[in-house]
């Protein structure tokens, strides 16, 4: 199996990283990149939503969430316990852990188109459902953060109005709305320039896992276990899921992928914001710096095989 | 020229407090404030503006002594113990002083 060149972008950004490079994606490039991929994700879920309104749903959605709402209170007591990691950094790698990686989802769609596997028109719904419970969860879970009153307003507003759900859930509904013909004029910027868009965004994310990297030393192999270990248990449960609500093969693997996958924006800002005592290099590292990577390379192909496996077909 | 000496307190904090302190600082009274982005190296570590978490704004604020002294204090209460802070005033001189409580 060809590695896929995306991936190989990610390689150069850690190289130019790791040997000190002055190469430096711009900010309001990298800005510009973000919106772009969260948009062209949200846009091709609504077309396929327009194509073929599907029936169950609600159903499905509500095993998603609960995947959310759970995934932390798993992850909370083992960061806790085995990793012996205090209560508001513990909460704060739950929120993370349980939380979702656009960036992982995109290379996960690019894994499937490659290979030409479909997969489920839904499952960028269930990406902005998956992305807000477990940071709800972690910031309950920190609790005596909330020291300042109006915290959990602003925190809510930081959710739910920051960039990435308003983005993907606007591209949803543009996409549906406008449908396949509506949409033609402008998938040239979105739809054919994704791959393109998506290994410039890699570079940079390369990079960016380089720089997070330097906390390791300071946190210990811990961290390194832990984000190695935590994708493939939580992935394979989010597979199964996708089986059990019936998804396609594709669909079962993007749903691992998702549940494998942890936030490196949303769960971050917002831990920030609610926990404030919770070190946000110790999860951000571990959630950029290891798990991002491991998925990349190693958790896409293994999400997918065992969908195949258990859905069959592919 | 009537009493033309203001207190210009800068604070250097991480970007994701901008909209929360600046919101702060025009109800403890201050008539305005200037916002630029930073980048630097500190007890926090390097704070280079790669990533959203690492970037650091620079916020400054022309005003009385009295008011410098309770923004400190906002800021001391609120911010201090978990956010990478660094505040200091100097004495400047304005033009047109009416403009800045």
């Amino acid at each position: 199996m060809s590695i896929d060149p995306v991936i190989l972008f990610f390689g150069l950004g850690v190289l130019a990283g790791i040997a000190k490079s002055d190469l430096k994606i711009p900010p309001a490039i990298y800005e510009l990149l973000s919106i772009m991929l969260l948009l062209t994700i949200g846009l091709k879920g609504g077309v396929e939503l327009s194509r073929s309104p599907m029936g169950g749903l609600w159903l499905q959605a509500i095993a998603v969430l609960a995947m959310g709402f759970i995934f932390p209170l798993f992850i909370y007591p083992l960061a806790r316990k085995v990793g012996r990691i205090g209560q508001s950094d513990a909460a704060s790698l739950a929120a993370h852990y349980g939380s979702v990686s656009v960036a992982t989802f995109a290379v996960g769609i690019a894994f499937l188109t490659d290979r030409n596997i479909s997969y489920d028109s839904q499952l960028p719904i269930f990406l902005v459902l998956l992305e807000v419970p477990a940071i709800v969860v972690g910031i309950l879970l920190a609790r005596r953060a909330s020291r300042r009153a109006q915290a959990w307003s602003k925190v809510m507003h930081e959710i739910v109005f920051g960039k990435s759900i308003l983005l993907l859930v606007g591209g949803l509904f543009i996409g549906w709305i406008a449908g396949p013909e509506g949409i033609a004029p402008i998938e040239p910027l979105f739809f054919d320039l994704f791959k393109g868009v998506l290994a410039l965004f890699l570079l940079e994310m390369g990079l960016i896992a380089v720089s997070q990297s330097h906390a390791l030393k300071v946190h210990g192999p811990f961290l390194v276990v832990f984000g190695v270990l935590m994708p493939l248990p939580l992935g394979t449960i989010g597979v199964l899921v996708g089986w059990a609500i019936g998804l396609s093969a594709g669909g079962a693997a993007l749903l691992g992928v998702l549940a494998g996958s942890a936030s490196y924006i949303a769960a971050p800002a917002a831990m920030r914001i609610a926990v404030p005592d919770a070190n946000p290099s110790l999860s951000l590292t571990a959630s950029l710096g290891v798990t991002f990577p491991f998925n990349i390379f190693i958790g896409i192909p293994i999400y997918y095989a065992i969908a195949a496996a258990v859905v069959g077909g592919g | 020229m009537t009493d033309a000496s203001r207190k210009l307190v800068t604070i250097v904090t991480e970007a994701i407090l901008e909209v929360e302190i600046c919101t702060a600082v025009e109800s403890l009274g201050a008539t305005g404030y200037t916002v630029t982005n930073a980048r630097g190296s500190g007890s926090r570590g390097v704070r280079d503006a790669g990533w959203s978490t690492d970037s650091n704004v620079r916020i400054e604020v022309i005003c009385s002594a009295e008011l410098a002294r309770r923004i400190e204090n906002h800021m001391q209460k609120f911010y201090y113990e978990n956010y990478a802070m660094v505040l200091f005033e100097t004495d400047v001189s304005v033009l047109r002083p009416e403009k800045f409580s």
